[in-house]
């Protein structure tokens, strides 16, 4: 894939920049150019606000068979995180406590490296979560 | 519409013709042959010339990435030695639901009434690249930059709906294995399906970890494979097969693409939408279904696809498959073929492999495996964690 397809995302997977709708003020991330809610009445009246980086674990899992580019963190857990701001995202859990990792567990965003892109070695970057109760059990 | 005539009733589409390549690992065929080998068996059994096809639709997941082809639908048209009638050839995509959505093409052509005799083909070949992947090729109908991006795949987005719904509905990692048992149960009777074995649920716990809480047997395989069916109109059906199979109802629906982005993921609503279009169109109600042919890619999505389709109240998936429930002795044969799990997953030949198996059912032809006083089928095809669903109601006996 071409450096554009990567760098074009960096506010939204850097940063949390979602949309806001200006009608109704309801936020989404991934950013939408349109509200779903409001549909032609937020045409051209889409803004952007960044996320907290705050939320809590909605549903998890652990994956032993690896997405591509993601094989040497095996076994590693994705989450759907509900942020505090409202939008639901798939992320991973990393430098967690594994006892820490649960439904409803508290999580804040940090950047990390995501992976890179083949041999042409374009290394993305975004983020991750990682639970706000560390190594508690220890 | 000519001056002096009234309304013309709209054409009712029928299938008479079907053909299915056994599923597997078909080392030795290239993608060509599997389709020319389907196609030429449906044509057979329709006894059809190929002069008459008026049009053909090809579902086909992804042959870009697994064959390094597109625009395959000429092409595979010509394998069959039909180029010379430049019949209209059109490819469709919509990820694991690519071969029920080009069925629902084939079927619209009809009612249209543009076209008395519809080819439609279903087609993977994805043992060509390594299971990686194909694995990585087939999570290609998830959100590639808003989940896939991130680490998930398509297995670990079924994983997150599978522990939501043990969590929301308390169904049980024994639950889950009871539809891959059953469905191999099923699968040893049916002469073309990749996995004819028996399996315990032991096996299916013990198995190794895909993405928690799934094991390698919650997951349909990859697999190579292909299937067609012709499809003749209401004006010329009587001039062919007597035992034609009625498509009395077709409902196709989609949602958000990403889980993400769903007020919920333990109801699949396209699913549920399309099932309920499928049903008003066919005048029946769930009662009258005898047999249905569902999407179980993973197991969760059989126990999801029973409650949304209307078999079972949501949330008891889970216990109906355990107790036997959609088996042959059951209210509800699932997936007597053996499913995507045990008859093989070659995604784009899924949904047309799906009529297949109820055309079979409906004609009694489903020796070893024959579902008693089947005449109402339903078909279940969905694409990705399913932004697209579409499920088709076949009618025998007329």
């Amino acid at each position: 894939m071409g450096v554009p397809r990567f760098w074009r995302e960096i506010p939204q997977r850097y940063n949390l920049q979602a949309s806001r709708c200006e009608v109704c003020q309801a936020i989404h991330f991934p950013p939408r150019e349109v509200c779903p809610d409001c549909r032609r009445a937020s045409i051209g009246r889409m803004g952007t606000v960044r996320l907290s980086g705050r939320g809590r674990i909605l549903e998890w899992t652990r994956v032993h068979k690896a997405a591509p580019g993601y094989e040497k963190h095996v076994p590693y857990v994705v989450a759907l995180i509900h942020t505090d701001e409202g939008p639901v995202v798939t992320g991973q859990v990393v430098d967690s406590d594994p006892a820490s990792i649960e439904e409803g567990a508290e999580v804040h965003a940090v950047f990390r490296r995501l992976g890179e892109d083949g041999e042409a070695g374009v290394i993305h970057y975004g983020t991750k979560w990682r639970t706000a109760r560390i190594a508690a059990k220890e | 519409m000519e001056r002096g005539q009234g309304p013309r009733k709209r054409p009712d589409a029928y299938v008479i013709g079907v053909g299915h390549t056994a599923f597997g690992e078909a080392w030795e065929k290239s993608y060509r042959q599997l389709m020319t080998e389907a196609g030429l068996a449906a044509i057979q059994d329709a006894g059809i010339q190929g002069d008459e096809i008026d049009e053909v639709f090809v579902g086909t997941m992804s042959t870009g990435k697994l064959v390094g082809q597109e625009h395959v639908a000429p092409l595979l048209l010509d394998g069959a030695g039909l180029a010379d009638l430049h019949i209209p050839a059109t490819r469709v995509e919509a990820s694991g639901a690519s071969g029920g959505l080009a069925f629902r093409q084939a079927v619209q052509a009809i009612r249209a009434g543009g076209a008395d005799i519809v080819v439609v083909g279903g087609l993977e070949k994805m043992t060509d690249v390594s299971d990686a992947d194909a694995q990585a090729i087939a999570s290609s109908g998830i959100d590639q930059e808003w989940e896939h991006f991130f680490g998930a795949n398509d297995a670990a987005l079924h994983a997150l709906v599978a522990k939501r719904h043990m969590a929301e509905y308390g169904t049980t990692r024994e639950q889950l294995a009871a539809v891959a048992v059953k469905n191999h149960a099923h699968g040893a009777n049916n002469p073309l399906a990749q996995f004819r074995r028996a399996i315990t649920p032991d096996k299916v716990l013990r198995a190794p970890m895909v993405a928690e809480p799934f094991t390698v047997f919650d997951c349909a395989p990859v697999s190579d494979g292909a299937a067609c069916l012709v499809l003749a109109s209401s004006g010329v059906v009587g001039s062919y097969r007597k035992d034609a199979v009625k498509v009395s109802g077709s409902g196709q629906a989609s949602d958000a693409l990403a889980l993400h982005s769903r007020a919920t993921t333990t109801t699949w609503r396209s699913t549920a939408e399309a099932a309920r279009r499928a049903y008003t169109e066919a005048g029946i109600s769930v009662a009258d279904i005898r047999l249905a042919e569902v999407h179980d890619a993973y197991t969760i999505n059989e126990i999801l696809a029973i409650e949304d389709l209307g078999f079972v109240k949501k949330g008891e998936g889970g216990p109906a498959t355990l107790e036997g429930r959609t088996g042959f002795d059951g209210d509800i044969v699932v997936n007597p073929s053996g499913g995507l799990k045990a008859r093989g997953h070659p995604a784009g030949a899924t949904g047309i492999a799906q009529v297949c198996e109820v055309v079979w059912q409906l004609r009694g032809e489903a020796k070893g495996r024959q579902v008693k006083d089947a005449r109402i089928g339903v078909t279940h095809n969905t694409g990705g964690t399913g932004a697209t669903a579409v499920v088709h109601v076949l009618e025998g006996g007329f």
